[in-house]
């Protein structure tokens, strides 16, 4: 099994570095779950299909992410407190070319 | 007032399974639903999504998920309370309960299965300043009467099929339309789009995008809007302003009944799911217990489990057993009556 490092700042602004298998078909939505990172039922609540933005997250390292679909596009231009770095982070699948991604929950 | 068996709270597909189920025991269900129609996010959020994991349909569409259930569920003549929220519940001296919606519907049952899902569907509010203050004076978050808008300056904001969807209709009935969106791009049905493409060229709607309103003003109530577009400001007068940002689910009222909550959801014991108030229950995606997975077909089978103690707490005392559609068949309210065939018990004569 191979498993990535990510360093995941919560909504109060605590950091967590944590393991994430690259062969569980994860994303980084259930990965913050996983380690309850962020209450349920206020993170992920569509159940990752890019249609609710409570997984919205702010990328703050340099990695080459995969391009936005037009569905995560089009949930970010209507979700709130969005910055230039915000994804949806139920859309970023756990795979090794993310290894040391840093990145913020965004607020509710 | 109004009576039943079981007061069912979302009408999801716990929710619609439960009339089923209660139906077989001769329970009469009522459903309170804040959305305004059934099937909970299987109609509301993804109709359109296939599911994979319902036994025995290798492949089935949220939405037609939701009819099956429906039609399932028919012959025992289920009730609705459809487009409210419930509100508070009181517990009489008999044990009974009195659960009241947000428009002031009363419902009185023995029993009570709160099968929410994810809660109740709020609509997501923008964040501007002073918008608590424009509430129902000028802001507005869904359109229950479009009569009143005509006529009438009204300011949509959104990118959805919603935005798009009412932009069109009030602009049908001489509403003095203003949509404005943070993108060019909207995402809703192709028809909509080219629908206020084609009144935009008529001069029916007014399109601003990309652009975003930042401000409300009025003294008291809502006179006019600030549109920033390319870093430019511009007031603009209007009568309405309704953003159309869609709807987050929250727990709502239901986190002020007195139910002990882990997580955002209702704890219950596994035995037949029910709460730490006696007499109700909380079934499907609202609930939670140790091992606890948010799938439907577990809905489903805390929905047939819960119906077995809600008997007992209906009929106590009164004996019945648990019985197989398939041997005695299923008889509904309405007098109709399904059953097996009889097999034909015939000799063959040489």
């Amino acid at each position: 099994m191979s498993e990535i490092n990510l360093c995941i700042k919560d909504r109060d602004g605590k950091t967590h570095n944590v393991t994430a298998p690259t062969d569980m078909a994860m994303n980084l939505m259930e990965i913050i779950r996983s380690y309850e990172l962020a209450p349920e039922g206020s993170i992920g609540v569509c159940g990752g299909m890019a249609m609710c933005a409570s997984c919205q997250c702010y990328i703050t390292s340099k990695h080459n992410l995969p391009d936005m679909q037009a569905e995560e596009e089009a949930m970010l231009s209507e979700a709130f407190n969005v910055k230039d770095n915000s994804r949806l982070s139920c859309q970023i699948a756990i795979t090794s070319d993310i290894d040391g991604l840093n990145f913020e929950i965004a607020p509710e | 007032m109004i009576k039943t068996d079981i007061l069912i709270i979302g009408a999801g597909p716990t929710g619609l399974f439960t009339v089923f189920e209660a139906g077989l025991l001769k329970l009469k269900c009522h459903l309170i639903d804040a959305l305004a129609q059934p099937g909970g996010q299987c109609s509301e959020i993804y109709p359109k999504k296939p599911i994979y994991d319902i036994p025995g349909f290798p492949e089935i569409l949220a939405g037609d998920l939701t009819k099956n259930l429906l039609e399932q569920c028919k012959q025992f003549q289920p009730g609705f309370t459809l487009g409210e929220r419930a509100e508070n519940i009181i517990k009489n001296e008999d044990g009974t309960f009195i659960v009241t919606t947000n428009k002031g519907t009363k419902h009185h049952a023995p029993v009570v299965a709160i099968a929410g899902g994810l809660g109740s569907f709020e609509p997501r509010k923008p964040i501007l300043d002073n918008l608590e203050l424009y509430e129902d004076n000028g802001v507005e978050y869904l359109i229950k009467d479009p009569e009143k808008y005509r006529n009438k300056k009204v300011v949509i904001a959104g990118g959805g099929d919603s935005a798009l969807d009412w932009s069109i209709f009030l602009a049908g009935i001489n509403a003095d339309v203003t949509l404005v969106h943070r993108r060019n791009e909207f995402r809703g049905a192709l028809d909509s789009v080219e629908k206020v493409r084609d009144l935009k060229n008529k001069n029916k709607i007014n399109l601003i995008t990309p652009a975003e309103i930042i401000k409300l003003q009025g003294d008291k109530k809502l006179e006019s809007v600030i549109i920033q577009k390319n870093e430019k400001n511009t007031e603009h007068i209007t009568d309405y302003f309704i953003p159309l940002f869609g709807l987050s689910p929250r727990l709502g009222p239901i986190a002020n009944w007195n139910l002990e909550v882990e997580k955002n959801a209702i704890k219950v014991d596994t035995f037949d799911y029910q709460t730490n108030i006696p007499g109700i229950f909380a079934i499907g995606d609202i609930n939670t217990y140790p091992g606890k997975l948010k799938l439907i077909l577990c809905g489903f089978h805390e929905a047939t489990l819960m119906c077995q103690s809600a008997y007992k707490i209906i009929n106590p005392g009164k004996k019945h057993i648990f019985k197989y559609t398939t041997v005695s068949g299923v008889d509904g309210f309405d007098g109709s009556r399904k059953e097996a065939k009889k097999p034909v018990v015939q000799a063959i004569n040489n």
